[in-house]
């Protein structure tokens, strides 16, 4: 195949990429847009077969790696539970980091096949576009299986912070792009491998001082890195597919790594020198005070919600952890039984990574014309009856916009407390991530239900 | 004087950049998840660089040490293309509109 016509087959696989991102702009394309996006897969692949045209015995062991691969893929895809889609977007990330890896040192080694000169004597350009490749995959790779760990719950949660770890960071950050400058002026393989093994220490240490709470954050970062890992190596293969999709997923990641920071009110600098969670825990000690709280039960709640004419929900990360969203779908399906109007109100930063929550209330069968985001719901709150909010905390709480002593303070929340009444299912009083008491539980107009999300849900349907 | 077919990649890079910036920004939020797990999905097109790699053995060696890591790189990015598309296509199957009657 003549590499003109291979270079214009890769375009329309990428063409066919944007359009499988553009797909996801509503439901209702997006199963087309995926669509899309595999037939830009297939021609790539295809393509890459037909220019290479090498069909001997290596084609065949191609074809069995990839069917193993795609075989352990499809397993993978259909056996998680949707509450585990952080993990598993970060467990991809690791393997897309690790892939580009893979091929930079492939290319390295052998740069004949890839027409960049021979070993010892690589093209300066490719060379550099190779250790940005390489380095940023790696990265990619071991900043992700700590997300990975840490998402999992295998590697704890909380901040790892040790003195002296921005000047370390900053130190290995230059050593990488001197070790660049080394390895073009020497085309020395141990430097090569000092640099891949450099980048994946930069990659653990970079995500190892960022709480479990952030991740929604790290996720999207490292689905950009990902991204420029991609158009590194797609520079280097002078293949035009890999450096549109590279670019689509860099922006991509960026933009929603945007997105979050802004629901959290926070730079993407504050949360990337991390250390939050560990700070912020001592503030919520000091105001401990007590104050009277209305606790209520499942009746109760049935009660006015019974006699109410419109309900929100705010459902929370705590309700699908609970595993309480197909009990609340259920709930819900009475109460509009009864022509009480529903609506679902999610925050930005709900679960554990973007969109997270839709997902979980998608596979509950929730519809999804009924799931509003917070700029779409937040007027609504003072014209319904009842909030019920399950599983969420802070992004409830009114003191992100009246106290600006708050570590809160400017965060967008959903205006709960404007409701009539407030329904709170939670376990107990104790505060939720920014350690901060919520203003909500002491309203006059709240009524805490102290029980675990899913069994109070099913206790109020008996009581509806 | 010619002008260096790198500076056409690089036109191409970065105006991919910008139609991801808009294309994404398009992207509706309560389809943020699919979004992340189809972008890692597409991003595994680097199995092509995997498959150039992996074939670059001489005649009769199919593995190589540089082919090897091509082989390596394969099964990864297939395991992410195949498991991207189709965890991509589970949760776009359970996106359903209100069913108007019951």
């Amino acid at each position: 195949m003549s590499a003109n016509l291979s270079a214009i087959l890769y375009l329309v696989s990428g063409v066919l990429f944007i359009l499988a991102l553009r797909g996801l702009s509503s439901p209702e394309t997006s199963r087309q847009g995926n669509l899309f996006g595999i037939i830009g897969m297939i021609i790539a692949v295809t393509v890459t077969f037909l220019s290479v045209g090498n069909f001997t015995s290596g084609f065949i062991y191609v074809l069995i790696f990839l069917t193993i691969g795609g075989s352990i893929g499809a397993f993978i895809a259909y056996r998680i539970p949707m509450t585990a889609m952080p993990e598993l977007v970060a467990g991809f990330h690791s393997l897309v980091g690790l892939a580009a890896v893979f091929v930079a040192i492939s290319a390295f080694i052998n740069p004949d096949a890839f027409n960049l000169g021979t070993p010892g004597n690589i093209k300066l350009a490719s060379l550099i576009e190779m250790a940005i490749g390489a380095a940023v995959g790696a990265i990619t790779f071991s900043g992700s299986i700590i997300a990975f760990l840490k998402l999992q719950g295998i590697m704890s949660g909380a901040p790892i912070t040790f003195k002296g770890q921005h000047a370390l960071n900053a130190l290995i950050l230059v050593s990488i792009i001197v070790l660049t400058i080394y390895l073009c002026l020497s085309q020395s393989a141990n430097l090569f491998w000092i640099l891949i093994a450099v980048s994946f220490l930069i990659g653990f240490l970079i995500i190892i001082p960022i709480g479990g709470a952030d991740m929604p954050v790290v996720i999207s970062m490292l689905n950009s890195y990902s991204g420029w890992a991609a158009a590194g190596i797609g520079f280097t293969l002078e293949n035009i597919a890999l450096i549109i999709t590279g670019a689509l997923v860099g922006s991509s990641g960026a933009i929603l790594s945007y997105i979050m920071c802004k629901g959290m009110n926070r730079s993407f600098f504050n949360v990337i020198l991390g250390g939050f969670g560990a700070t912020e825990q001592s503030a919520g000690e000091k105001n401990k005070e007590q104050r009277p709280v209305k606790s209520g039960n499942a009746d109760d709640a049935a009660f006015l919600m019974k006699n109410a004419s419109s309900v929100i929900i705010v459902p929370g990360y705590g309700m699908a952890v609970a595993q309480a969203q197909h009990a609340l779908r259920e709930m819900v399906d009475t109460l509009k039984k009864n022509d009480i109007k529903v609506s679902y109100a999610i925050h930005p930063v709900a679960g554990r990574m973007p969109g997270h929550m839709n997902v979980l209330l998608a596979e509950a069968n929730v519809p999804y014309d009924e799931v509003f985001e917070l700029e779409e719901i937040n007027n609504d709150f003072a014209n319904a009856d009842v909030a019920f909010v399950i599983g969420a905390n802070d992004v409830t709480n009114p003191v992100a916009k009246t106290d600006p002593q708050s570590p809160i303070y400017g965060m967008p929340v959903l205006d709960v407390e404007k409701c009539k009444s407030v329904l709170f299912v939670k376990r107990s009083l104790s505060p939720g991530y920014a350690g901060i008491d919520n203003d909500l539980f002491y309203k006059e107009n709240t009524l805490m239900l102290f029980a675990d999300a899913k069994k109070m849900t099913e206790d109020i349907i008996k009581n509806l | 004087m010619e002008i260096d077919p790198f500076i056409f990649r690089l036109s191409i890079f970065i105006l991919s950049i910008f139609i991801g910036y808009y294309v994404v920004w398009s992207v509706t939020p309560s389809l943020h998840t699919p979004l992340m797990s189809v972008t890692n999905a597409i991003s595994s097109v680097i199995i092509v660089g995997a498959i150039i790699a992996a074939l670059s053995g001489n005649d009769g060696v199919v593995f190589s040490s540089s082919s090897i890591y091509g082989f390596l790189a394969i099964i990864l990015a297939a395991v992410n293309i195949f498991g991207g598309f189709l965890v991509t296509q589970r949760m776009l199957a359970m996106y359903k509109k209100k069913k108007k009657d019951k």
